[in-house]
């Protein structure tokens, strides 16, 4: 994976002194809380429910063991011994004291790490598929481009102050791992005559007025991405909407001008940022892969797993995907267990995926938008022994995109946006549907859960979405059916009137159980779904 | 107001600022001012003529006027380009990079945090007007 | 009634106005009335709060207790981790929020 080299460390350690200046300016009263609220969001740190929120970057997901065991110490250091893992491939620590903020950075710039950009109308950190690099079927490894991208956007003079947020992501397989479509801007690496290159979406979203992108050019190659990414920001930048917040993403932008106008004027700026000399060197991009190199795969290692123990087995089928290497496979650590909290770990958790990514995964480990963490190396022969260390901790649900697999924003439990709380709907599902023989049965189903219409909980791409509102002063859950994030990306739709807290649960029921009586042969619930409709589904549950 | 913070050798232009919309009609004038609703792109034929163009910050977090800034170092603007109104300390050094060399804040700038503030980073990670040498072009000669 | 809350500028603890100072605890905090602006300005400009604002709230046996569920949630904590909260030894904690 990535290293630094003096320049990249130079720029974090640099970024931690000028935020311990701007912490001391602000403690001091030399700056208001309004001049201060975009300094401090631009390295991450909110002020939410409880406390301060500090959310750190994990550059396209992936992390060394290093840098994990990092993440474990700053929990106990100086949090409440947990961290929660997000929906975008981040981080996040609940209880930060302001006074502590710039300790955390220093520490994390010791291991190659930060918070720049992960807050604030900036280019947000750049996430990508969470198998690359050991996924069969990429045609490329994405993240020497996610790499570029990441530097190219940090501290970016000209993109700091948008209109609003703006999120990119980088895939390089047909199969989209990484919700990119619904991304500001989803890259996907091609191959045209030959030669490795991007084609951009612009325009997909979540929130309020969720949008799929539009693909706005087949091809861009590698020595001219970043001035085409320069094009669609500046138009951006010029021309969203500042007058009302929720209609300044840039999904807005392009569906109100359109597609075609929007690519006009991307184009248009593109001829003229071409000229400006602001592409790296292919050698840049080399010198970044180099680092991405596979591992020393073990050539010989043998695809035989003794599966002779049935929960092992059960773990294996449903938490392990195949590997481009034989001999390997990408081992997903599911932190959803029954009654959990989707996505948090405890510091002691978070050690023990450290040591195990160093003992059987070449020292690597990825978080994934669905709050998981992988394993991308694992050699087939390691893989029960891992499994009984991770059983041991309680890290091995075998539960992999089945329905207990939420996504789950933090909600009113954490988020001072929030209308509704998402945590205890996750465990009250996943208690409803313990029994993994049935969770199996349901097969694969995504479930996301939001506690306000901002959809950090990915709602609207949920094969089932939950979003959680405020109803006269009471927290009332909508049921969302036929969203999804992969690459038959499409967006849910509301079943009806909502329900309270049991009632979305007993509807759920419902719905999966229609589901099983309509289902033909291995259609999963989101076919099953597309094929009979939104009628069926509405007339079980509302009658 | 404020006295403004200047990074150029030249004497202050004293003419005031004219609205785009004067200027464009009004051939003489040597100074405009542009808001961020409007486009920068249209003073490109005439820059010629002008000796100062007034960025306008209505409030800090509108980011428009970088992108103003940008364009008219793009096109070879060599006047002075200044930022006028909700500019803050914090903000000095991305405006630098886009082309600012004088701020006119309505509210005073402390000039030792400004100077700190811009003496910080060694290097940059793009290329810019201000024409630094982007980190990548450093690692490759 | 009504009573002022916010978060402590270095800690970001959330804290209520007990007509002297800022407690954690919501119980101590008090009644201000129409009198909230001039405290809040006064206070945050001497940095003793950050970002305050003013709530409806309702006087009980237990105290205070917030009109929106939003503070009340911040006055206990999170419900799904009572352990982290100011009532951790109280499981029914989490219900009154509700």
């Amino acid at each position: 994976m990535y290293q630094y080299d003096k320049y990249d460390q130079q720029m974090v350690d640099t970024r931690v002194a000028e935020f311990r200046d701007q912490v001391e300016r602000r403690l001091a009263g030399e700056l208001t809380e309004d001049q201060f609220k975009p300094l401090r969001l631009m390295n991450g740190l909110y002020l939410q429910l409880h406390a301060y929120m500090l959310r750190v970057a994990i550059p396209y997901g992936t992390l060394n063991g290093k840098q994990m065991r990092m993440l474990g110490h700053i929990a106990r250091k100086y949090d409440r011994d947990y961290g929660h893992f997000t929906t975008r491939q981040n981080i996040q620590y609940n209880w930060i004291k302001l006074e502590d903020a710039p300790d955390i950075l220093a520490d994390l710039a010791s291991v190659e790490m930060h918070a720049i950009q992960t807050s604030g109308n900036c280019i947000r950190n750049i996430s990508s598929d969470q198998y690359a690099g050991a996924a069969a079927d990429e045609i490329a490894d994405p993240r020497p481009w996610a790499e570029i991208l990441r530097q190219w956007s940090s501290f970016h003079p000209e993109f700091s102050y948008l209109p609003r947020k703006f999120k990119i992501a980088v895939i390089a397989s047909d199969e989209d791992r990484a919700a990119m479509r619904l991304h500001d801007i989803g890259i996907q690496l091609v191959h045209k005559d030959g030669e490795l290159g991007a084609k951009f979406f612009v325009g997909g979203g979540m929130g309020r007025t969720p949008m799929i992108a539009p693909e706005i050019r087949d091809f861009v190659p590698a020595d001219e991405l970043i001035s085409y990414a320069e094009a669609c920001l500046r138009v951006y930048n010029r021309y969203g909407r500042r007058d009302n917040k929720y209609k300044a993403r840039i999904k807005i932008l392009v569906h109100e001008l359109g597609k075609e106008e929007y690519t006009r004027q991307v184009e248009e700026e593109f001829a003229h940022m071409k000229t400006l000399g602001l592409n790296p060197p292919v050698e840049e991009l080399a010198r970044i892969s180099e680092y991405f190199a596979d591992p020393a795969f073990d050539t010989n290692a043998s695809d035989d797993l003794d599966l002779s123990d049935p929960d092992f087995n059960l773990w294996v089928d449903q938490n392990t995907e195949k590997h481009k290497q034989a001999g390997y496979a990408i081992a997903v650590i599911s932190l959803k267990p029954t009654s959990g909290i989707p996505g948090d770990a405890s510091s002691a958790q978070i050690d023990l995926m450290a040591d195990l990514a160093e003992q059987y995964s070449f020292d690597e480990l990825r978080v994934t938008h669905s709050q998981n963490i992988v394993l991308p190396h694992v050699k087939k022969s390691d893989l029960y022994t891992l499994w009984q260390k991770l059983d041991e901790a309680g890290l091995a649900p075998a539960n992999l995109d089945l329905i207990t697999d939420s996504i789950a924003c933090p909600g009113l439990d954490y988020c001072s946006l929030a209308n509704a709380r998402s945590i205890p709907l996750a465990q009250k599902i996943s208690e409803r549907f313990a029994d993994l023989g049935r969770q199996r049965e349901l097969g694969e189903l995504k479930l996301k859960i939001s506690g306000c219409i901002n959809a950090c909980g990915h709602h609207h791409a949920g094969h089932i979405g939950i979003l959680g509102v405020d109803r006269k002063g009471t927290e009332n859950y909508q049921l969302l059916l036929g969203g999804s994030a992969a690459e038959d990306t499409s967006l849910a739709k509301i079943t009806g009137p909502g329900f309270d807290e049991d009632g979305v649960i007993d509807a759920i029921e419902t719905v999966t159980d229609l589901y099983l009586k309509e289902r033909q042969e291995d259609e999963r619930f989101i076919d099953t779904y597309r094929r009979v409709g939104m009628a069926a589904f509405k007339e079980a549950i509302y009658g | 107001m404020v006295e403004a913070i200047r990074f150029r050798d030249d004497d202050t232009h004293e003419e005031p600022a004219v609205s785009l919309e004067a200027f464009l009609d009004q051939s003489n004038a040597t100074a405009v001012r542009i808001e961020p609703g409007e486009d920068a792109r249209l003073l490109i034929p005439l820059l010629d003529r002008l000796a100062l163009i007034d960025v306008s910050f209505p409030a800090f977090g509108d980011g428009r006027g970088y992108s103003s800034a940008q364009i008219l170092r793009e096109a070879g603007y060599k006047g002075e380009l200044r930022a006028s109104g909700d500019v803050l300390v914090d903000q000095v050094a991305y405006m630098r990079r886009c082309g600012f060399d004088a701020f006119a804040p309505d509210a005073a700038i402390d000039t030792k945090v400004m100077e700190e503030a811009l003496g910080r980073y060694d290097e940059v990670y793009q290329g810019t007007t201000d024409n630094r040498a982007p980190i990548w072009k450093l690692r490759h000669g | 009634m009504k009573i002022i809350t916010g978060n402590d500028l270095k800690t970001g603890d959330v804290t209520w106005w007990t007509g002297s100072d800022w407690s954690r605890h919501v119980e101590d905090a008090v009644d201000v009335g129409e009198n909230f602006e001039a405290i809040m300005q006064e206070e945050e400009a001497a940095r003793r709060v950050n970002v305050p604002y003013v709530i409806e709230a309702e006087m009980t046996e237990e105290g205070p207790r917030p009109a929106h569920i939003k503070d009340r949630v911040r006055a206990l904590g999170p419900t799904v981790r009572l352990d982290l909260t100011l009532k951790p030894a109280d499981p029914e904690a989490g219900n009154r929020v509700v």
